[in-house]
């Protein structure tokens, strides 16, 4: 039931993207296809879920016995971004189909900070490592939803007539302020 | 006065908000008031100044190779300061920013600047480019504070104007998107004007 309420949480009542604005430069930047999005949102669910464990460790195992927690930020960014060259690396040599598919989105994933928001948000919300995991998953799916519903609304937009001032970034943010609108409609869900 | 467009490049011509989508987390983020936008900005504007200036300094110490990680660095350990301090001095803002402090690490502006600006440039260039590109981000983020806080709650920086509730709407997430997408349209309906 705990999982549950988790998961319902973190994709619908607090959506990663529309609620808590975590990730929205992937949002606006990959989501003009279904097709991209839907890699995108693979990559971000694979580093999101393997930062989390791999962040979690370190702090529970080495930042907190040594009383170094204010090295927290520097140490997450760090096992970010080599955890997301070595998956890289290893998904080259192990499977190159995985690869081909969520090859260019990887290196793209050091900067989206929705996977340093849930390393962090897990220590806030004093989660433990199962907890944590469920957690990365809901909201990784909670990115993908949000991506691939808004690159389903984009590519209809592309076929309409907008205003020249508008064209671009306004109107697609504008939309997502609608889509945001229609997630608040889950508040009090949980 | 190459200098002073340097500096001035980053409020209306390159504005990293406006112009070049740039740090768009924080700036719907945190914008739930005039006063959180700029203490964020001003925040981020310290981070961008500082490493900006180091990595100008130390930019032909770097290998190529890793430069990328080593800018990263720089960044966090400047960010790791504004969380200590802020949480020392100003433990109001430091609650109401939350998350967004340790995630000044990956604002695109900073890494950008870094990459694109300090390390090619002298450290009088770089700091002038850190502090217009900070101020211009600030300016962005105090202004889409205010319109949320006037339309949303009928104040300004804290001083209500207004009985009664504003629209609640743009206070809440939507109206970041909304209000974010109006301001982006204004600013290219001024720059096609020019």
């Amino acid at each position: 039931m705990e999982y549950i309420l988790i998961i319902i949480g973190a994709v619908f009542v607090n959506n990663i993207v529309l609620a808590q604005f975590l990730g929205i430069c992937p949002f606006i930047g990959v989501s003009s296809k279904v097709s991209t999005s839907a890699g995108m949102s693979g990559a971000v669910m694979f580093v999101m879920t393997l930062a989390t464990v791999v962040t979690y460790l370190i702090y529970t195992y080495i930042l907190v016995p040594f009383e170094i927690t204010f090295l927290q930020t520097i140490s997450y960014i760090l096992v970010i971004a080599a955890l997301v060259q070595m998956v890289e690396i290893i998904l080259k040599k192990v499977s190159p189909a995985l690869y081909q598919a969520l090859g260019i989105f990887l290196p793209l994933i050091t900067t989206n900070c929705a996977v340093l928001g849930v390393a962090l948000l897990t220590v806030q919300k004093d989660l433990n490592l199962l907890q944590g995991v469920v957690f990365a998953i809901a909201n990784a799916i909670g990115f993908g939803l949000a991506i691939i519903l808004f690159a389903g609304i984009r590519e209809h937009l592309e076929l309409m007539g907008v205003p020249k001032g508008m064209q671009g970034a306004p109107v697609a943010l504008i939309t997502a302020g609608i889509l945001a609108l229609a997630f608040m409609g889950f508040a009090g869900l949980v | 006065m190459s200098q002073w467009k340097n500096f001035t490049k980053g409020f209306i011509k390159e504005n990293p908000v406006f112009v070049l989508l740039l740090g768009l987390c924080p700036t719907l983020g945190v914008t739930t008031s005039a006063i959180n936008g700029m203490g964020m900005g001003l925040a981020t504007t310290f981070v961008l100044v500082s490493s900006n200036v180091v990595v100008s300094l130390i930019k032909n110490a770097i290998p190529d190779k890793v430069r990328i990680p080593s800018f990263i660095v720089i960044i966090a350990s400047f960010v790791t300061i504004v969380q200590l301090v802020m949480e020392a001095y100003s433990p109001d803002l430091f609650a109401a920013l939350g998350l967004f402090i340790p995630l000044i690490v990956v604002n695109c502006i900073v890494m950008g600047r870094a990459e694109a600006f300090a390390s090619k440039k002298g450290v009088l260039s770089s700091l002038i480019d850190g502090l217009g590109m900070g101020l211009g981000f600030t300016f962005a983020l105090t202004l889409l504070g205010a319109v949320r806080e006037i339309l949303g709650a009928g104040a300004i920086f804290g001083h209500a104007f207004i009985k009664g509730d504003g629209m609640l709407l743009f206070v809440l997430a939507p109206g970041a998107f909304l209000g974010l997408g109006y301001l982006i349209a204004l600013s290219n309906l001024l720059k096609k004007n020019e």
